[in-house]
């Protein structure tokens, strides 16, 4: 057994901000299943909100209003005391980024820049250009260097190790020696990142796969609010990658086949900058009422930059111009940009309270695979950076005061009983069985798409329902090719597979109970908001049959009583 | 109804592990609509033909840096890189050079890490933080725009011929990012800091043919970092003021 005091699962932001606010103090240990400047925080492009006051017309903003406009964002699911520590923390973080060497774009006088961003009061989103994940996560892992954290680069963990309530470890497979190993530790942080691989059409790095969030569910941990899904109103056609919302922050609009700015008759006073909820679905209703473009790829609408310029464009959206030109031939100088709504980020998650505790002792969770929560049924573009930074350094705050009473040693047998469990379901997987784990995993995909999407029914839900349970079943007999361990990909997805049919499960029925609509999760068979029945959060626990257990647990509110939420 | 052109895909296989059995090419006929990338072929051939093809990838998007790797000849990311824009109908897919192997297009890059955490790739302070941030003017701020773009792929560590005969060479990546930090404003470190690259394993290996400058497909010049390093090395050696603060001396 190796053995830490604290072993942090997910080497992006907010696993390297907890690494960071522990590594001198603790022996800690970072567990990553790609190198961490591979994470996926890299590809975020807008920005990250802090209410700094830099921005000319943003003078009097300040925490209180950043926080209203996260709450209403979220359509009161949010809990509101978790809503506002992460708003209240924001200028502190992002000073701190600043301080460790973050490079932002700048304002004039040399402060930060900001920029508007959809469903925010006043420009409050800090960037650097449209690479802001990009920097912030080269400065953290920087700093990660700087200190010296310990860092187990290309090990997917596996199965986490929880006995009698609390969390002895993991157990992982060194991928390029194809070993299994027991990491042991006093206290375990899963920030492993959301769930958009289960979805076909997603803006996700490949490796986004949800599987910490359903390893935590294995071991007993609920998942919230998974129903909750977000649907970004513009990735590129074709490869659903994201074009930023900063491209409308920065004055861009969105067009129809008879050249309307359509958005006037979804939310006329914010436009573009609607909430994403909002946007994708009115990007969905013009297409599926035949006013979208259509080619081979599919049906697309316009978002056209063209009348900000090409210094403007080359300025503040360099990535944006270079992954049209490069991945649709398009120069976004001279022409429109084809785009789609998919699937963009996993509101629901591991749940946890506002300090990143799980039921788990010694077990927490931060990032997009936590739902603490702080984005309710709807995030606001430039707060997931915000939450990745926040809790990291608030989950390493957690883990500290935890360590301080609690230095029980893990418990070798606990490692070595789940490393075995673990070993039996490896050998299952790779000496029989007649199912192609990516037919699976392509079928169970294509019907989140199809069934799960942006506007939802009871039939849909049901028949959605059906497919998953069928790939449940198809899943008993999956083999993969080679019995090798090492750098053996497949293997690692027809493990990760069982966890994305959890997850693809919880968040079906979720959606199928939930008789309301809600921020993102629009039903046309229930399409207002029910906050006497529905302002409650969704909690599915693993049953004895595998299947998923639904309970609600109450949404924490503080000052914010709901209101009709318009635009 | 088939769309599209029939591709042949040769691809370098190769296992650490079973170390005794040479490297070897497999060769996979598909079939490419246009705006396939290579790395969509790649994925298709491990997801429905092959389940034991090694290569690594995530973002798919020209961002994370993991699939960089030789296509006929050419050092470039997987994920940019269209089949279309390739003439020949024959496609041979090699790992990155100057690294060992571990699985076919997988390299062990642990030397390219090493040399990036020798440089310090990281800002260095002594004065005390301000309650706010460290103001820096747009223009400071675009001094290290190319360096900051760079994403770590190590195509131009897998293109540098000084790397392919001396390996003890720091590298184009690594060096440009110690010049992201030289030129940063706000870094505080002494210009003796300089002198852990100043050698022949350091800024003087570089012959400057500007290969890394071709493969980079973020558009960064690892040459121009350094051709700059060596610029204020050899002015502080001339001055003869080592060790003492940078930002001193510029005043």
């Amino acid at each position: 057994m190796l053995e830490h005091d604290v072993v942090i699962v997910g080497g992006g932001l907010a696993g390297l901000r907890a690494a960071v606010g522990l590594c001198g103090r603790y022996n800690v240990g970072l567990v990553s299943k790609v190198h961490p400047i591979r994470s996926h925080s890299i590809a975020a492009q807008g920005g990250i909100n802090a209410s700094l006051a830099n921005h000319p017309n943003a003078k009097d903003d300040n925490v209180e209003k950043h926080t209203f406009d996260t709450v209403k964002g979220s359509d009161y699911l949010a809990d509101q005391d978790a809503a506002e520590l992460m708003c209240r923390e924001a200028p502190g973080v992002v000073y701190e980024m600043e301080h460790w060497g973050c490079p932002f774009s700048r304002f004039e006088d040399g402060s930060i820049a900001q920029r508007p961003f959809g469903g925010a009061g006043y420009p409050r989103t800090c960037y650097s250009a449209d690479l802001t994940g990009h920097v912030l996560l080269n400065t953290l892992y920087e700093r990660a260097v700087a200190l010296g954290v310990k860092v187990y680069t290309e090990y997917i963990v596996f199965t986490l190790a929880v006995d009698e309530g609390r969390c002895h470890g993991i157990i992982a497979l060194d991928q390029s020696n194809g070993k299994l190993v027991q990491l042991g530790a006093k206290a375990t942080l899963f920030a492993t990142g959301g769930y958009g691989r289960v979805y076909f059409h997603s803006t996700n790095a490949l490796i986004n796969t949800g599987s910490g969030i359903g390893i935590a569910y294995a071991a007993g941990i609920p998942m919230k609010d998974m129903e909750f899904v977000q649907f970004h109103p513009t990735s590129l056609l074709g490869t659903n990658i994201l074009i930023t919302e900063g491209a409308r922050g920065e004055g861009g609009y969105l067009f129809n086949n008879k050249g309307e700015r359509f958005m006037e008759r979804y939310a006329p006073k914010a436009m573009e900058l609607a909430p994403r909820d909002i946007t994708a679905r009115s990007i969905q209703t013009e297409m599926e009422q035949g006013r979208g473009f259509e080619n081979e790829l599919g049906r697309y609408i316009h978002l056209d930059l063209r009348h900000l310029g090409e210094q403007k464009i080359a300025e503040r959206l360099p990535g944006i111009r270079r992954f049209c030109i490069d991945f649709v031939n398009v120069d976004p100088v001279y022409e429109p940009i084809p785009i789609m709504p998919c699937q963009h980020y996993s509101m629901g998650g591991i749940d946890t309270n506002a300090v990143c505790e799980t039921i788990v002792k010694g077990f927490y969770a931060a990032g997009e695979c936590a739902c603490v929560s702080v984005h309710g049924a709807n995030r606001l573009g430039g707060n997931s950076l915000l939450e990745t930074i926040v809790f990291g350094k608030v989950a390493s705050g957690a883990i500290d005061a935890y360590l301080q009473s609690n230095g029980a040693r893990p418990d070798e047998k606990v490692l070595l009983r789940t490393e075995e469990r673990t070993e039996g379901k490896i050998k299952r997987l790779t000496t029989d069985g007649t199912e192609k784990p990516f037919s699976v995993f392509d079928d169970l995909r294509r019907a989140m798409d199809d069934y799960v999407g942006i506007f939802r029914t009871k039939g849909e839900l049901e028949q959605g329902l059906s497919k998953v349970l069928e790939a449940r079943e198809r899943y008993k007999r999956i083999r993969v090719s080679s019995p090798h361990l090492h750098m053996n990909y497949e293997l690692v997805g027809a493990m990760e597979l069982e966890q994305m049919i959890d997850v693809a499960h919880t968040i079906t029925l979720g959606a199928l109970l939930r008789e309301e609509s809600r921020g993102s999760h629009y039903r046309r068979d229930f399409t207002d908001r029910n906050d006497t029945d529905w302002l409650r959060h969704t909690l599915a626990s693993k049953g004895p049959d595998g299947k998923p257990v639904i309970s609600y647990k109450d949404v924490i509110v503080t000052r914010y009583q709901p209101m009709a939420r318009t635009y | 109804m088939n769309v599209g052109e029939i591709y042949t895909f040769k691809i370098l296989r190769y296992d650490a592990h079973d170390a005794d059995k040479e490297p070897y090419f497999d060769y996979y006929k598909i079939r490419v609509i246009p705006g396939l990338t290579i790395l969509t072929v790649l994925l298709r051939i491990r997801d429905e033909l092959d389940g034991t093809l090694a290569f690594r990838c995530s973002c798919r998007s020209a961002t994370c840096g993991s699939c960089a790797m030789v296509i006929n000849g050419k050092l470039d990311l997987a994920c940019r890189t269209q089949v279309g824009s390739i003439t020949e109908k024959t496609i041979v897919l090699e790992p990155l050079p100057n690294f060992e192997i571990i699985k076919d297009l997988v390299v062990d890059m642990t030397p390219f890490w090493n040399m990036y955490e020798k440089v310090q790739p990281y800002l260095v302070r002594t004065s005390p933080d301000p309650e706010k941030e460290i103001f820096q003017s747009e223009e400071d701020r675009k001094k290290i725009d190319q360096f900051v773009n760079c994403i770590l792929c190590a195509c131009c560590y897998g293109a540098c011929p000084v790397l392919a005969r001396e390996p003890g060479y720091t590298g184009p990546a690594a060096l440009a990012k110690l010049q992201r930090f030289m030129l940063d404003s706000r870094d505080e470190r002494p210009a003796s800091a300089l002198n852990a690259v100043n050698d022949e394993k350091g800024v003087w290996a570089c012959d400057t043919l500007f290969r890394c400058i071709d493969a980079c497909p973020k558009e960064v010049r690892p040459t121009d970092g350094i051709v700059g390093l060596r610029k204020q090395l050899v002015t502080h050696k001339f001055k003869g003021i080592f060790g003492s603060n940078r930002k001193e001396k510029q005043s």
